[in-house]
């Protein structure tokens, strides 16, 4: 009779709470934003962090209250701005325009000179403490793999030599291997861009030829020969206008005496 | 009188948190900022307050009547465990800045040792209820008192260089011990003397 009486009170406690909750739960609703869910859906779910917001479910609740500028997500590209304009019922947005991450170095081990023989932890930072890196270029790839292993997409890669190559179709843009580049070799050019500037030295012509075979020494051929190329000289290093036509960029790259401009496909 | 005596000894003497050693985890987790640590300070008082009326109650009318006081401590956690969802409800409703700072705390009032902790201590003090009702609050305001302090402490500490192996959790739990260690000045001969 007394494990009756138990099981009741406990039950009908249980029961009387619970009920209770149930009512309170109806009564005190929190109005979720079904928008939210909709955006996040759409979104590539990347949490990459290009937009500027932590992760997706952040840029979804923002553009859901309005606060967030829509085109942000350069993994989404133009569709996902779409798809996501149709939800909020606004117009799509002018995507910017796709970027992706370029190692500007060709240096390796062969070709560049060597201050010293690196033996740290396998990590960039690590070497650029010590004298900025141990080769001797104080601008280029320190071939360690920090961007490589950073990589959302794995869409950087090592080839034998130790050059960094990044993929630009994998490429979502999401700006974490120029962050955590050391020397910040590594920087966007558009995903267009036929030819980059395989050099990030800022050294003089006589410095760079001592030390890497393959730098750009600045000799302006590009600029001067091939004014349609896009490519103008500062500090002694060429950089391409993507914004030009580029048209002789291809015979520039022909021309340029230590092949330092490349395509970047 | 009975009732100062109780928030004395509830806030001061018989501190939740810095002498009789209950309710830490929320101590440390939620001492951050003092505002976060006002929030949960609030959220426990209440629990407790209401868990403290529920449970005298239930105790009085239900389980004695009918013999059944071995189930106290089971019907005691069903009580605070509905009372602390219906909280949660409401902080999320009203404040959703404080639930998220107060993130996993709050649902962990549920196992709060210092609730159940007030909720058995009025049951064996033998109090009223309008006795049990005060000293729940008053043990509120003594975790409240406890948690805002500590918040107090933490925020100035992060100023200070304090060493890299002390820093955080650890110099917190010496501060914290440091607390208790002031808290045990107030003894019962504190009530006697305010009280005669």
């Amino acid at each position: 009779m007394n494990i009756l009486f138990a099981f009741l009170i406990i039950a009908s406690l249980g029961l009387l709470l619970g009920l209770g909750l149930a009512v309170a739960a109806k009564k005190l609703a929190v109005k979720k934003d079904e928008r939210a869910e909709e955006i996040l859906a759409v979104l590539p779910g990347a949490n990459c962090g290009a937009c500027g917001y932590p992760g997706c479910a952040g840029y979804a609740s923002a553009l859901s209250k309005g606060e967030a500028e829509n085109g942000l997500c350069s993994p989404g590209g133009a569709e996902t701005s779409a798809a996501v304009a149709e939800i909020l019922g606004i117009e799509a947005s002018a995507v910017h325009e796709r970027m992706v991450a370029f190692v500007h170095c060709r240096g390796n081990n062969e070709l560049t000179q060597r201050d010293y023989h690196y033996q740290g932890i396998e990590e960039c930072s690590g070497a650029y403490m010590l004298f900025q890196g141990d080769s001797s270029c104080k601008y280029g790839c320190l071939h360690l793999g920090s961007c490589m292993r950073v990589c959302p997409t794995n869409a950087i890669s090592r080839d034998a030599l130790g050059n960094m190559r990044v993929d630009p179709d994998a490429c979502i843009g999401c700006l974490k291997c120029t962050l955590v580049c050391p020397t910040k070799v590594i920087r966007m050019i558009p995903a267009r861009g036929s030819h980059a500037i395989a050099c990030n030295s800022l050294d003089k012509g006589g410095v760079v030829r001592k030390i890497c075979s393959v730098g750009c020494i600045g000799c302006k051929i590009c600029e001067k020969k091939f004014p349609d190329s896009g490519c103008t000289v500062t500090n002694f290093l060429s950089e391409i206008d993507y914004e030009s036509p580029m048209t002789q960029i291809g015979e520039a790259a022909q021309a340029c005496p230590t092949s330092c401009i490349v395509e970047a496909r | 009188m009975a009732y100062v005596a109780i928030f004395i000894t509830y806030i001061f003497i018989n501190n939740f948190i810095l002498t009789q050693f209950l309710g830490l985890c929320p101590f440390i987790g939620v001492s951050k900022n003092s505002e976060s640590a006002i929030g949960m300070g609030m959220a426990v008082t209440f629990v407790m307050g209401i868990a403290s009326i529920i449970t005298w109650l239930v105790y009085t009318f239900l389980l004695v009547p009918l013999d059944l006081v071995y189930l106290q401590t089971l019907s005691f956690i069903l009580v605070i465990a509905a009372l602390v969802q219906f909280v949660e409800l409401i902080i999320q409703k009203n404040s959703p800045g404080l639930y998220q700072a107060l993130g996993i705390f709050l649902p962990l009032i549920t196992t709060n040792c210092a609730v159940l902790g007030i909720a058995i201590m009025n049951i064996t003090e033998g109090y009223t209820l309008m006795q049990s009702f005060s000293a729940g609050i008053a043990a509120g305001i003594g975790f409240t008192l406890a948690l805002v302090l500590m918040s107090n402490i933490r925020e100035r500490m992060d100023l200070f260089p304090v060493q890299k192996s002390f820093k955080g959790v650890p110099i917190a739990f010496i501060s914290g011990g440091l607390m208790a260690l002031a808290f045990m000045a107030f003894d019962k001969s504190l009530l006697t003397n305010l009280l005669g």
